[in-house]
C-alpha cells in the first residue's frame, strides 16, 4: 500500500474522544428501537455519555462527543439532512449552548441531575423553535409543548440519576482506562 | 422490573443535591406554567345567541339558565350551564344544532338554519374564528 501524503497525527484526545463518541452513537442507534408513542418525545440515552464527558473532560469534550453523535447517529439512521437531523442538530446545539452555562453552576449544589435537566429542556425549547420557523410555520407546534416538557423533566431526570451513579462508580475506578498509545 | 418499589428508589436520591432540587421544582412550573397558558386559552366565558343576524342576548357562561328565542318557524330553546351551552330544542326538520350538543369551546357555534338563530361561544382569546364538525 502507497504511504499516505499526509499525515494526520492523532492524539491520546482524539482517541479518547472518538471512544465515547461510539458509546453515545450505540445508545443513539439502540434507542430508534425503542417504539414511542409521540415523535419527538425520547428518551435520550445517549446524553447520559454526554453528562459524563461533561463532569470529566469539560464542555470541550462535551461539544465534540455530542456533534459526532448527532452526525454520525443520523447517517446509521438514514436521517442524515432530513428533518430529524435538523431537529436533533438545533437542540443539540441549544443543549450544548445551556451545558456551557450550566457547568460553571457551584459543583456542591448542581450536579449532573440538574446539568441533564436544563439540557433537556433546552434541547426541546431549540426543536420547537426550528419546528416552528421552519417545519410547521404555525403556532399550532406549541400546543404539544407541554408534553415535551414533562418528557424533557422526567427523563432528563432518569438521564441525570444514570450519569451521577456513573460517575461515581468510574471515580471509585483508581486508573481512568486509557486509550492503548 | 418496570415499575420498582418506593424503598428501592431510596439510593439513587443521593445523587440529588440542594440545587438540583430547585432546578426541578423550575422544570415543574415550566410544565404546569406551559399547561395552563397554552392548553386552557380557549375556555368560552360567554354565549351570543343571534336571531335572523341580531345579537338577541349576550350571556356569561356563569349560571345554569334557558334562553329561550322567536324565530320564523317557532321558538329555539337555548341551555346555558356553567362553561357550556347548547340548543336544547329548536322546530327544525333536521335538528343538526340539537344534536350538536354540549358546545365547550370558545369559537363553537350551533346554527339552527331554519329558524335563522345561531348561539356562538367566545373566550378571552379567540382561537378560532368558528368550529363546526
Amino acid at each position: 500500500m502507497t504511504p499516505s501524503v499526509t499525515e494526520l497525527a492523532v492524539t491520546a484526545d482524539d482517541h479518547r474522544i472518538a471512544r465515547l463518541a461510539t458509546a453515545a452513537i450505540v445508545l443513539t442507534v439502540a434507542e430508534a428501537a425503542i417504539p414511542l408513542p409521540l415523535p419527538g418525545v425520547k428518551p435520550g440515552l445517549a446524553n447520559i455519555v454526554t453528562l459524563i464527558v461533561l463532569s470529566r473532560y469539560g464542555w470541550r469534550d462535551a461539544a465534540w462527543v455530542t456533534l459526532l453523535r448527532v452526525l454520525a447517529g443520523s447517517l446509521l439512521l438514514g436521517q442524515f439532512l432530513a428533518p430529524g437531523f435538523f431537529l436533533s442538530f438545533s437542540g443539540a446545539l441549544c443543549s450544548l449552548g445551556a451545558l456551557g452555562l450550566a457547568v460553571h453552576l457551584p459543583r456542591r449544589w448542581f450536579g449532573p441531575v440538574s446539568h441533564s435537566v436544563i439540557a433537556a429542556f433546552a434541547h426541546i425549547c431549540g426543536q420547537l423553535l426550528i419546528a416552528r420557523v421552519w417545519l410547521v410555520p404555525h403556532d399550532g407546534v406549541f400546543y404539544l409543548a407541554p408534553v415535551f416538557f414533562t418528557a424533557a423533566l422526567v427523563f432528563g431526570l432518569i438521564n441525570g440519576l444514570v450519569a451521577s451513579r456513573l460517575l461515581i462508580e468510574l471515580d471509585s475506578d483508581p486508573v481512568p482506562p486509557r486509550p492503548p498509545a | 422490573m418496570l415499575f420498582p418499589r418506593l424503598a428501592q428508589l431510596r439510593p439513587w436520591l443521593v445523587h440529588l443535591r440542594a440545587g438540583d432540587w430547585l432546578v426541578m421544582a423550575l422544570g415543574c412550573a415550566a410544565c404546569v406554567g406551559a399547561t395552563v397558558l397554552l392548553w386552557q386559552g380557549d375556555v368560552p366565558d360567554k354565549a351570543i345567541v343571534r336571531a335572523g343576524g341580531k345579537v338577541v342576548a349576550e350571556v356569561s357562561l356563569s349560571t345554569p339558565r334557558f334562553i329561550e328565542v322567536d324565530g320564523p318557524i317557532g321558538k329555539t330553546r337555548i341551555e346555558i350551564q356553567p362553561g357550556r351551552a347548547r340548543v336544547a330544542s329548536d322546530p327544525g326538520p333536521r335538528q343538526y344544532c340539537v344534536r350538536q350538543g354540549w358546545l365547550t369551546r370558545g369559537g363553537a357555534v350551533a346554527i339552527c338554519a331554519p329558524n335563522h338563530v345561531s348561539l356562538t361561544l367566545s373566550g378571552r382569546k379567540n382561537e378560532h374564528d368558528t368550529i363546526s364538525y
